[in-house]
């Protein structure tokens, strides 16, 4: 057990380094949120009350957030591929799912520059308030919800164990996530599908955690529970799927395959 | 003749060669599902506003998504070459630079119309946006011009990428800017002027103009003067591309820089 967190404990600091210092990733987190936060300010401003304007910086985080992770993870097993450590780390007495893990964490991590630059892009540019009703509540928020969010990304890098262009599948998924789990767009707006779907997603239950912390309506005590509830999910789903898609890989010699 | 040979045969070859996303595992994870969702994920935005009507959104981003292969796929075009060590002696030919570049980027054109006209379908199904069979041709017409205009920015934009490394960083830049600038989303009077005044130099801005007023009834004649302006910019871009290629390609071979990755 003790081995097993310090692998996942040195893992994520390491790629949490390794990844701050890729020009890409700290332009997805910094600056892209900045695009959707600068259009939802615009079109909000015209006609919403001003909190929905915070609502939209909070929304542009996650989304930031979510943009780094599903690309990142989507992406983490063919980066190993490609320094040609794979084989390496699967045939490794630790089990892979601890190296993998710690990975999509940090990619979710490095959104904590998007947190950063979103609210105060927000406040600098557009005069949007940083008022935090319940500001203890909004920091313990943050934690969680970047894990959980990192989590579903271990289960998306895990089923595309076999798939080379792992990245453009994560990609793939980037906007729908964004509509689905209401991080701008109420989920009452989407078809009816559209909500029970949502909660099996960690960002909408980060966004929601944020979103309670922010204004006075309520405790982000139980949005923060469902997202240690679907992170607990997402680890035992991606290690069994993981497990599974390496065996095959394994069996028809196709692991290393660039 | 040469140089048309060049153009199309040389060009067609090299870009199946070098847009690496040509491969239905990538090309549909990224030319063609994002973008169908950025349509529906602005129109659903919009709604959350209460700021345009869905027609406005599936317009708008149908048109500037041209640019999403006008700025990816040239810039992978071109700077392939460097990546598979082949730039050097493509430039050490005599062959045409217009009729290299020009080459590449053809395909990229009939792409962009591709995206184009796919997300507007499926916006415009998906939302019950209504449109007139009427419209569709002279909105085709308008969706290439756009596609021209944005592979010569891309042009442009490749040509910076014979210097610097991180091209995914700097298209996604562009893209971004055309997104936000450009009344794609936002109508031109609701952005700030200085914005405006930026957005009238850029590709797209026109289009998306003309586009609206189209499905508001206009016909092709009476946005002609848009798309002039449009072909204009485009044409400008393209100019300026060449010239930044030949610069980038002097320099590169004075510091012996051309083929580092």
């Amino acid at each position: 057990m003790t081995r097993v967190v310090r692998v996942v404990a040195f893992g994520f600091l390491i790629h949490f380094k390794h990844l701050t210092r890729n020009p890409f990733d700290v332009m997805v987190t910094t600056i892209w949120p900045l695009v959707y936060a600068s259009l939802a300010y615009f079109m909000f401003r015209a006609g919403s009350p001003p909190e929905s304007l915070l609502i939209a910086s909070i929304g542009a985080t996650v989304m930031g957030i979510w943009s780094v992770t599903t690309v990142g993870a989507a992406d983490a097993i063919q980066r190993q591929r490609w320094a040609g450590v794979l084989e390496v780390l699967v045939a490794a007495p630790t089990p892979f799912w601890t190296v993998l893990l710690p990975i999509t964490i940090a990619s979710s991590a490095i959104g904590i520059y998007s947190l950063a630059s979103t609210l105060l892009w927000g406040r600098f540019l557009f005069g949007i308030p940083l008022e935090l009703a319940q500001p203890i509540w909004f920091l313990v928020s943050i934690p969680p919800t970047i894990v959980s969010i990192g989590l579903l990304g271990f289960v998306m890098a895990s089923v595309v164990v076999r798939f080379r262009a792992g990245w453009a599948v994560g990609n793939m998924f980037e906007y729908p996530v964004w509509i689905v789990t209401g991080l701008l767009i109420p989920v009452a707006l989407l078809p009816a599908w559209a909500e029970p779907v949502s909660w099996a997603l960690a960002p909408t239950w980060g966004m929601r955690a944020l979103s309670d912390a922010a204004f006075s309506g309520g405790s982000p005590l139980f949005d923060i529970g469902m997202c240690v509830l679907l992170s607990a999910v997402y680890t035992l789903v991606g290690a069994v799927l993981l497990g599974r898609f390496l065996q095959s890989a394994r069996r028809r010699a196709t692991l290393s395959l660039t | 003749m040469t140089a048309v040979r060049v153009a199309l045969v040389g060009g067609l070859l090299s870009f199946r060669g070098l847009f690496s996303w040509l491969h239905p595992a990538i090309f549909v994870p990224t030319m063609v599902v994002p973008p169908l969702f950025q349509v529906l994920f602005f129109a659903y935005l919009g709604r959350a506003a209460e700021l345009e009507s869905d027609s406005f959104y599936v317009v708008g981003n149908s048109i500037q998504l041209a640019a999403l292969p006008g700025l990816f796929a040239v810039s992978q075009a071109i700077n392939g070459e460097r990546k598979s060590q082949t730039l050097a002696p493509l430039l050490a030919s005599p062959a045409s630079r217009v009729a290299l570049f020009l080459g590449r980027s053809l395909p990229v054109m009939a792409i962009g119309l591709g995206v184009s006209f796919a997300s507007f379908g499926f916006g415009s199904a998906v939302l019950g946006v209504e449109v007139d069979a009427g419209v569709l041709p002279p909105l085709l017409a308008t969706m290439t011009v756009t596609a021209f205009s944005c592979t010569a920015l891309g042009i442009a934009h490749a040509a910076v990428g014979l210097r610097v490394r991180e091209m995914a960083v700097f298209s996604n830049l562009v893209f971004a800017v055309l997104l936000v600038f450009c009344g794609v989303n936002v109508p031109l009077d609701d952005l700030p002027g200085w914005m405006g005044t930026v957005a009238q130099g850029l590709p797209v801005t026109h289009t998306v103009e003309a586009g609206r007023e189209l499905l508001a009834g206009a016909s092709l004649a009476d946005v002609g003067g848009l798309l002039v302006t449009e072909l204009a910019i485009g044409a400008a871009y393209l100019v300026l591309g060449l010239a930044l290629l030949r610069y980038y390609e002097r320099v590169a071979r004075r510091r012996a820089t051309l083929d580092l990755v």
